[in-house]
């Protein structure tokens, strides 16, 4: 008899395949941090030697160290605004009988399939139009725009999981509406929300397109990188740059995956 | 008509679109009563319920609470608390905080909720359980926790839907008479739905029988269940041999009725007040009638039949008895396994006819 149930018994051609592409998709990325600490200013091997003076030429860019914070601040806004109106859309469809439920969500997740380049174009057109001027506020304005359907899709699922007679229960125990909101709904999506700040900041924190047509004089992040790329001499410092987002980017999401893992210790959470 | 007219459902409809859900429902449910709504699926007595907890608005007619509307009161301010099928119980809370949770809505001191929380957990027999997650607990303790959180506000009315559905049978009569028990001893109005006939004539004082979204019959399990008030309810309750008859004729206090594969038999002429030759429909409980092996003692008007077959049930066993001149298969049921014949014998139907039922033919 076999050890292990048919479908958890070992498969080497999947296995195979799993490594192959997992290292596909990941050793291009370390090469990032490897050349890093190269002290050679050209990506090219055999490497030279290891140094941390790109890292250190970082600290001396106020440019840098300005486009960051601005990249902060609009991906902190867009993050909690997008996840606040995404909780309400994905509420409001879960819990209401509205007429054309299905076109609705289709139309908010116009965004993910919609270039870029095209809502960039569009917003620029609009806002000079109304003689709104440039600045962080229309960057913000059109990562909004990127983020909520990132913000519902995290959440729908969550609300859709979770059973109505929840918050009946807390409305037929005398809470009202809003204090139910509060004390039953949002502990119970909690783990979607915050699933869901972490994805909008990361989307807002790398977008490109949107905060090149919309931003003046305050560049954000990723246009200084983009700025940066013209000059040869500066790239090995871009690579530094790139190693410690990297680095971040892993933080944050293995902080996101035990968030999730809290949230899935509560099996029921979901289960009616 | 009723002693004390405590909830009082007047002429409540309750239509979604063009379907109409709960259909000019009337019942008077009175105070400390354990009421029950039986029906089948889609028989309106969920939506009859979630009208009364105030989840879903009432169409047309009117719903009151000692004397006051609460037709247009939302479900937090009404006096009414509910057991739901699945329970509910908040997943990110402890047992505790569970059961605290409504006294927590209306500001109650920490101190008192604490001491009213151990007291409910003491009702419900499950004393130490205040830390415990919904997840960590059984079924049967869910259910508890479920009941002890909607007691614990002392509401007037208590409404239960379905909530012994989920159980396993042991479990279920446990809870069953724990239920009985509990309503007693806290005195509230129980108002609970079930499609369990078992269950509701166990359980309940009186039982509203509920089809197609009307109520057809009100009263108490006995009554239900020895004198259906229409073919729909004694169809509806237990078991029921249907028969068809014809008056015959009409002698001092009586009539005579020709029954299908029963034969002559008399009916107080009161209750019946039917012309000669005017059809009616018989009905007789399975173990109203008797069997009598085929040349054994019996009643001069006994009919003849034949054992069909039989079902062995444990305490009961049923038999399929072709009568002469009957089109269906009759049902016997008796408390021993049988008349000490073996299938195919011819045997004696009787029966009283006191326990004969009659109704209209529709």
């Amino acid at each position: 008899m076999r050890e292990t149930s048919y479908i958890t018994r070992p498969n080497l051609p999947l296995r195979v395949y799993a490594w192959v592409f997992l290292t596909v998709l990941y050793v291009p990325i370390l090469f990032i941090p490897l050349f890093a600490f190269n002290t050679s200013i050209y990506v090219r091997f055999p490497l030279e030697g290891f140094t941390t003076q790109w890292f250190a030429a970082l600290m001396g860019r106020a440019q840098l160290w300005d486009s960051l914070w601005n990249s902060v601040r609009v991906a902190v806004v867009v993050s909690v605004l997008s996840t606040a109106v995404g909780l309400m859309a994905a509420r409001a469809i879960t819990r209401r009988r509205l007429p054309g439920q299905s076109a609705i969500v289709a139309f908010i997740m116009l965004p993910l399939v919609v270039p870029g380049i095209i809502f960039g174009v569009a917003l620029l057109v609009l806002l000079s139009r109304l003689g709104v001027p440039l600045s962080l506020y229309t960057v913000a304005i059109g990562h909004l725009i990127v983020c909520l359907p990132f913000a519902v899709a995290t959440l729908l699922p969550r609300f859709e999981g979770f059973d109505v007679s929840m918050e009946e229960a807390s409305a037929d125990l005398g809470v009202g509406p809003w204090a139910t909101f509060w004390r039953v709904t949002f502990p119970i999506v909690l783990p979607g929300v915050v699933s869901s700040l972490l994805l909008t900041f990361t989307v807002s924190f790398d977008e490109f397109i949107m905060a090149f047509f919309l931003s003046s004089t305050d560049a954000t992040l990723p246009m200084y990188i983009w700025s940066q790329l013209r000059f040869p001499r500066e790239f090995p410092s871009v690579l530094a740059l790139a190693s410690l987002i990297l680095g971040a980017s892993f933080l944050l999401v293995f902080a996101a995956l035990a968030i999730g893992r809290m949230g899935a210790r509560r099996p029921d959470a979901r289960a009616p | 008509m009723t002693p004390d007219p405590f909830l009082s459902i007047a002429g409540v409809s309750k239509r979604f679109g063009s379907f109409t859900a709960v259909d000019s429902v009337s019942l008077e449910i009175r105070r400390g009563e354990f009421f029950s709504l039986l029906g089948g699926s889609g028989s309106g007595k969920t939506t009859l319920l979630r009208m009364l907890a105030g989840f879903e608005p009432v169409s047309t007619g009117d719903i009151t609470l000692d004397g006051a509307s609460i037709r247009d009161m939302p479900p937090y301010l009404r006096p009414i608390n509910m057991v739901f099928q699945n329970y509910a119980i908040f997943p990110h809370l402890n047992v505790a905080d569970n059961i605290g949770y409504g006294l927590r809505g209306r500001g109650a001191p920490r101190a008192e909720i604490a001491r009213k929380v151990a007291e409910m957990l003491e009702v419900v027999q499950l004393p130490g359980y205040g830390t415990r997650r919904a997840h960590e607990l059984s079924g049967g303790q869910r259910q508890r926790v479920a009941l002890a959180r909607a007691l614990v506000l002392r509401p007037k009315v208590l409404l239960l839907d379905e909530p012994l559905g989920a159980l396993d049978k042991r479990l279920r009569e446990q809870m069953q008479e724990e239920l009985r028990r509990l309503q007693r001893a806290v005195g509230i109005t129980f108002v609970f739905v079930t499609h369990d006939q078992e269950e509701a004539l166990a359980l309940s004082d009186r039982i509203g029988v509920m089809a197609d979204g009307r109520v057809l019959q009100a009263d108490t399990p006995d009554m239900l269940y020895r004198r259906p008030g229409s073919r729909a309810v004694a169809a509806f309750i237990g078991n029921m041999n249907f028969l068809e008859a014809e008056v015959i004729d009409r002698a001092n206090g009586h009539v005579v009725v020709d029954v299908e594969g029963l034969g002559r038999r008399r009916l107080a002429a009161a209750a019946v007040a039917e012309q000669l030759g005017r059809k009616l429909c018989v009905a007789i409980r399975p173990e109203r009638l008797t069997l009598t092996p085929a040349g054994g003692r019996t009643g001069e008007r006994a009919a003849s039949g034949r054992i069909l077959s039989r079902t062995y049930l444990g305490e009961r066993s049923h038999f399929r008895i072709e009568a002469q001149g009957c089109r269906t298969p009759m049902l016997v049921s008796r408390p021993d396994d049988g008349p000490g014949v073996p299938d195919d014998s011819p045997v004696w139907l009787d029966c009283h006819d006191d326990d004969l039922l009659f109704f209209a033919r529709d």
